[in-house]
Order: structure tokens, then sequence, then C-alpha cells
């Protein structure tokens, strides 16, 4: 195949791109260019949203007002959990997308190449909308990422016009991108390349891209509720005209669970094609992967209120969704044994991305736990704004999604550039971060079931030990990362050459192709058993 | 075009999206600061919508020259026709979103204020005098959400608005069939008619609008039932402008003779936009009008 793969380059079609410099990432419609600036904008976003999280820390590490005002701190906040969520995690797995997806089905590029570059390019405009409120006077957004109304209408600053604009920018950037994936994934597989043939990874990020279009919408309406409350009298949100704030939660939440899904998936698909290759194995249960990550989906549309049980919602509702919350943990239940079952007598080499992988497996289950915990409505009771539910989203957020990217980076990054990365480097960035993210995390759920609450700049003097160690780790955390963008750029400059298949027992057609894959591939698609 | 061989067109480059990306940004930070009540704001915004328009103008140019130049293949056609039911699909959950506030309220949490539903506290602690019902003229607090005088009728303008629509359903398949068959003339005649209807529409729905602020006191700021009546309407009213832009655009490229009885992915595109703002205005006058 790889003959066919070099035949298609005799083409008169140029070779390399059609712009030097600045134009050819402006004006590119190559999916391997914008992959590159989606993921090269999520790592320097990853910095940014850290500094904001190293702020909250920092002013954590001693009970008492130490370094910002609780007003600034707020603000941090909400951006950090902004940026990490709509500038970190959806563009990095946006990014892995646009890379891999072409090469895994044995596309020329994706479906619409030039509204693929749109999408991206808006990403840095609803960034200079939403980073300049840090700026400009008076306070910027400052009620949490999830922005409740009423103090995101009636008490929120003037800069929440920023945000709710920039949030409009997000969505319009991830709808578009997502109908073209899934428009790629339905019309550009090559000849033979039948949906259950596909890389599981292909499969998670058709089912995550149905989720961005059926919620990205609900946000926007969610969002333009509050410009209308805002500025022009509506009473959506207003009890005294008949509306109601905690309507607000509920449609924001009908968005936001299927969200953590959408954050999530990409990284289930990474994890599935990274365990059978350090594994020497086919994935255990193809199939039921695919039917469980279909079934996460479908769930994730019935188990918002979950975020609401404090609310005074009516029992029945309470009931209801506790019981289909749990039913989630039926189908990632099926996926961490079939991981499991998959490296069960394989012959396991724990390479970096294995590494990651595995983490992943254990530590995302913790977040998984912790997660069917906070489900129990009683239990829910206690844990509702406690430092227990940070610690619960970060373990399926850090090691999950971010661990997903990562493992997708180690796994792919010799693929992208053609060279190996230093493997002594690597362990030295998967040590230093696993130690470091269980030291910040892991005491939140003491600190949490202690009773501590979230989203505040001061605490109980009891609490001050944990939250110290907390602040030691997200510092390790922090700095840890740093190891991580020295290694990519001591690959991408002066790496070792490394092989098209790259990782024995690599499995797929990416591998197919050479290292790096020339700028143009299978412009004739290749024919699949 | 059939003759080609089976390459899927990737153009080279293209400035569009960067132009767009461009546009977006000054439409929204003019709309922010217009919001904030600044004085350069409303030229920001117009630069922004200039751009934004010179963007769709270039743009869809492009792809109409590529498409005219038989560069597409029928995998081509096929991405269009996926990525515009996905793109619908995602106006669905748009409007979904406005018709979730419309139940909510209605169902559960204006009875809520009433008492309903153990609500009995509620009731009692914040305003014990309001009574549920639907449409709401008195609201909770008369003071800062004053009513309207009376409901919206419905056996009026919005009767005749449905007729209208409906119509507009009907002339757009006669010239879609038209087109089908080549007819060339009545095409023409089908669509002009089609975007006649749709202004029709635009004009009494603009009417209507004026009765309820000047008769009925029905304003924007009347409570949650004029907040519900008039976004779901006036997001209706936004696409319906957009829907008879894209079918005057496309009666243009029909007199041009763009579109081959085989190949006119634009026109059905714009026609299934076209049902799909039709099929959420009965909607709006099931839930919102009548019952």
């Amino acid at each position: 195949m790889s003959d066919a793969v070099m035949d298609s380059h005799d083409h008169d079609h140029h070779h390399g791109p059609a712009h030097k410099g600045f134009k050819r990432w402006l004006f590119t419609t190559n999916h391997k260019d914008i992959g590159t600036m989606y993921l090269i904008f999520a790592l320097v976003m990853l910095f940014v949203g850290g500094a904001f999280a190293l702020v909250i820390r920092a002013e954590l590490f001693m009970p008492g007002l130490q370094i910002v005002s609780p007003d600034y701190f707020n603000q941090m906040t909400t951006m950090h959990g902004l940026v990490m969520v709509f500038m970190v995690i959806m563009p990095a797995m946006t990014g892995l997308a646009n890379w891999q997806i072409p090469l895994m089905i044995g596309a020329p590029d994706m479906a619409l190449p030039r509204l693929n570059n749109w999408s991206f390019w808006i990403l840095p405009i609803a960034l200079a909308l939403i980073g300049s409120t840090l700026f400009i006077d008076g306070p910027g957004p400052n009620f949490g990422w999830t922005f409740y109304a009423p103090l995101s209408t009636t008490y929120g600053p003037p800069s929440t016009d920023y945000m709710i604009f920039a949030i409009h920018l997000l969505g319009l950037s991830s709808i578009m991108g997502s109908i073209n994936i899934i428009v790629t994934i339905f019309n550009l597989r090559a000849p033979g390349m039948t949906l259950m043939k596909m890389p599981i990874f292909v499969w998670t990020w058709l089912i995550t891209a149905f989720l961005i279009i059926a919620v990205m919408p609900v946000l926007a309406g969610a969002v333009t509720m509050m410009l209308m409350d805002r500025h022009f009298g509506t009473a959506f949100f207003e009890a005294g005209g008949g509306g109601d704030p905690v309507m607000f939660q509920h449609i924001f939440w009908f968005f936001g669970h299927p969200e953590v899904y959408i954050l999530i998936l990409p990284a289930f698909g990474v994890i599935s094609e990274v365990i059978p290759t350090f594994s020497s194995k086919k994935i255990f249960g193809y199939r039921f992967m695919v039917y469980a990550t279909a079934s996460i989906a479908i769930l994730s549309f019935v188990v918002w209120a979950h975020h609401m049980f404090t609310t005074g919602i009516p029992l029945a509702a309470e009931l209801f969704f506790m019981y289909t919350t749990m039913l989630i943990a039926v189908p990632t239940g099926i996926k961490v044994f079939n991981w499991v079952g998959t490296m069960w007598r394989g012959a396991l080499r724990f390479e970096p991305p294995m590494l990651f992988a595995v983490a992943f497996v254990i530590l995302f289950t913790i977040g998984g736990f912790s997660g069917l915990m906070l489900s129990i409505v009683p239990a829910d009771y206690q844990y509702q704004d406690t430092y227990f539910v940070v610690a619960h989203f970060h373990y399926v957020l850090v090691p999950g999604a971010l661990f997903g990217i990562m493992t997708a980076v180690y796994y792919w990054l010799p693929k992208w550039s053609g060279k190996m990365y230093s493997h002594k480097l690597a362990n030295w960035h998967f040590w230093l971060t696993v130690i470091s993210l269980n030291l910040t995390f892991f005491p939140m759920h003491f600190l949490g079931l202690a009773g501590m609450p979230r989203r505040i700049p001061d605490y109980a003097l009891q609490f001050t030990n944990f939250n110290a160690v907390a602040t030691v780790g997200a510092f390790m955390f922090g700095l840890s990362q740093l190891v991580f963008v020295w290694l990519i750029i001591s690959t991408v400059r002066s790496g070792k050459p490394t092989t098209p298949e790259v990782w024995e027992s690599s499995h797929g057609l990416e591998w197919t192709l050479p290292s790096p894959p020339p700028y143009h591939t299978f412009e004739t698609p290749p024919h699949v058993e | 075009m059939s003759n080609k061989p089976d390459i899927y067109y990737v153009p080279e480059s293209s400035h569009w999206p960067a132009v767009g990306a461009a546009g977006l940004f000054f439409f929204f930070l003019g709309l922010i600061m217009w919001l904030h009540h600044h004085p350069v704001a409303e030229y920001i915004f117009y630069v922004g919508a200039l751009i934004l328009a010179y963007m769709m103008f270039g743009w869809f140019g492009d792809v109409i020259r590529e498409s005219q130049s038989g560069l597409y293949d029928k995998r081509m056609d096929k991405s269009f026709r996926i990525s515009m039911m996905w793109f619908i699909f995602s106006e669905v959950m748009f409007f979904g979103a406005f018709f979730g506030a419309l139940f909510y309220t209605r169902v559960l949490s204006v009875p809520w204020l009433a008492g309903a539903g153990h609500q009995e506290f509620t009731h009692m602690l914040l305003w014990p005098n309001f009574t549920a019902h639907w449409p709401l003229l008195l609201n909770p607090d008369q003071s800062q959400f004053l009513g309207p005088k009376a409901a919206m009728g419905v056996w009026g303008i919005a009767t005749f608005n449905t007729i209208v629509l409906l119509t507009s359903g009907v002339t757009i398949t006669l010239a879609h069939w038209a087109l089908k068959k080549g007819e060339r003339n009545k095409l023409l005649i089908w669509q002009g008619l089609t975007v006649l209807l749709g202004i029709i529409f635009l004009i009494s729905q603009g009417h209507e609008y004026y009765h309820a602020y000047t008769e009925l006191d029905m304003r924007l700021n009347s409570g949650i039932y004029s907040t519900t009546f008039f976004m779901l309407t006036g997001f209706h009213g936004a696409h319906v402008t957009i829907g008879t832009i894209m079918l005057m655009v496309t009666w243009f490229r029909c007199k041009k003779g763009h579109f081959t009885n085989e190949n006119h992915f634009a026109f059905e595109a714009v026609s299934w936009y076209w049902h799909f703002v039709d099929i959420v205005w009965l909607l709006l006058f099931i839930f919102v009008y009548w019952l």
C-alpha cells in the first residue's frame, strides 16, 4: 500500500504548502497544518489556564487573604475553568482529530478544508474578547465557569458581555469543526473502511462531534437569554417576571453534562488505540467499546440535574437523575474492563504512551468512583459545593482528558514530526506529572469530606495542611509541564529519525505512511481489507 | 463531470476564513461596545458586518466558481448535503433551548410561584397574591415587570402568517419540481413567489409587533409570557429573513442558469432550510399562540 501512497504524489499537485511564513498558517486548508495550530494553541493556553490555577493555589497555601482580593480570586476560578474547558481540552482534541482522522480513515483531507481553517481562527478571536476582560476597567467575569444566573445577570459585571460573545464564538468554532469531522468520517472513508472497521479513536470523535452539535447551540441559547435579561429586560431568569433562576442551571447543565463527555470521549479513543499497540494485541471487545461510547453519549442527555440536587428540584426528579447517572457507570465500566482485558496476557511494553495510558485507566477510575459517590442524592447534599467535587472533576479532567491528550502526543508525535523523543525525558515528565497531580488533587477529597467549600479565597485553620500540600503539588505539576514543552521542542528540532511504523505492533493506516507524512496524503484512497 | 477521476477537491489555500475571523471580531466587539454605550461602537460593528458580507460574497463566489468549472465530484456534493443537515440539526437544538424555556416556565416554574408542587413557602414568602395562569398577564412583581394588557391573538395575523408560510412551502416544492423538469420560466415564477411570500410574512410580523407594542402594551420587558413570545417569534423571524435572502440569491442563480436538473445542491439546501423554518413556525403557532 505504501507504493500507492508514493504514486499519489506524481500528480501535478504541488507537494508542499501554497504559501510560506505567516501566510501558510493563516490561509492554510491543510488538515495537518490546522491540527498543528490547534495543538500549539491548546499547549499555550494550558500554561495560561495553569497560571490562573497557580494564583488560586498560591492564595490557598495559607488561610487568610494573602495575595489577591476575593474578587480577583473569583475571576481566576472563572477564567481557569473557561480557558481549560474551551481553549485547552476542546481545541487539543480537535487538533488530534484534524491530524489523525484523515490519516486513520484514508481521506485526502478534512471534507471542508476552508471551514476547518475558519473554525481554528475563530479561537484566537474569542480569546482576545474574553482575555481582554482581565485588562479593561472593572472586574472580569467573576461567577465561576458555570456563570449561574443571577450572578451573571443581575449581579454580573459589564465584562460579562465579552464572555457571552466569546462563548458564542467558541460555540461557532466547535460546531463548524464538528460538522467537518462528521462529514469527513461519513463521506471520506477509504474503500473497505466500513464503520465497524474504523479505529476506536475515530468512533469516539464521531460521537463527540454529534454531542457538540447537539449541545453547543443550547449553550448559545443560554448565553443569549443572559444577554437579553441583562440588557433588554426579559424575564428568563427573573422570578419577579415569572421566570426562574434555576432554569438557567437546567439549560446550562443540559449543555454541561454532555460537555464533560465531549471532553473525555476522544481521550477514551486515544487510550483505546494505545493500549492494544503496547499490549501487542487487538483491542478486546471492539464492538462493545463502540456501543459503550454511544450509550454514554445518549445517557449524557438525561443526567443533567445531578448537578442541581440541592436546588430544591422535586424528589421524583432527584431519584430519576440519580438512577440515570448511576447507569452511566455501566458503559464506563465496560470500557475500563475492556482496556484491562486488552492488557490481560498481552506482551506489555511500558513505553511513554503506555505509561500515560495505564495511569489514565487507574486515575480516571478514581474520578469515576468519586462521581458515583456524588450521584447518590443524600450523600450529595453533603458533598455539594465542597472540595470533594473539585477533586472529583479534576481527577476525570487531568489524569483523564489531559492525560488522553498527552498519551496521544507521545503516541503520534513521532509520526507527525518523523522524529523520536527522548524516552528518558518522557519518563521524567510522566513520573513528575503523576506524582504531583496526585499530590495536588488527592488531598482535596479529604478537604471536601471535612467540609471545605469550593470557590473561596480563605478557609478555616483546620484545612491548612492539606491545602499547603495541594499547593506544593500544583506548582510541581506546573513546572513539570515545562519538561513536556522542552521535550516537544527538542524532538521536533533534533530528535532521532524514526520508521514509518514507529512502534512495534502499531496498527492502522497512519502507520503505513512515512514519518513524517508528506504534506498531502491519501489523495488516491488506499484500499482497506 | 462524471468522467473525471475520483479525486476529492481540496483547495490550495484560501484567505476567506481569516477575513471571516476578522469580521467576526469587529462585529462582536462593536456589539459589546454598543451595549456599553461607547461612542464609536456602531462604526466598529458596521465595519465587522461589512467584512462579513465581503467574506460571504467572496467565499460563496469561490465555491460557485469551483462548482461551475466542474471541480466537484459526487462526493463533494454529498459532503455539502451532510453538512447542511447537521447545520440544520444545530439550529433545531438552538430553538430547542428556547422552547425548553417556554415549557419549563409554563408547566413548572409559574405554577410553583403560585404554590403548586409543595412550593407553598415559595408562594407565601415571595408573592402571596400571585396566581398562575397562561398567558401570564399579571406578573409576580408588577412593579418591576408590568404585564401586558392582553395576550396576542391567534386567529388574526398569526393564522394569516401560518397560511402564508405553508403556501410558501408548496411554492418552493413546485419550483423544485420545475427545476427537475428543466422548466426555467416556471422555476423562476414559483421561486419568485416563495420570496414574495417570505417578504409578506415579515411585513405582517412587523405589523404584529407594532400592534403588540402600541395596543397591547406587550414589550420585551413585560414578563415571561412576552419574553418567550418575542424571543421565539423574533429568532424565527430572523431565520425567515436569512431564508428569504438565501431564496433571493438562489433566484438569481436560477436566472443565471447555475443549476442543472441533476446538480443543484444550493437550491435544495435553501429549500431544506425553508422547510425547517416552516416547521418551527408550526410549533410556534401551536405552543406560543394557540394552546
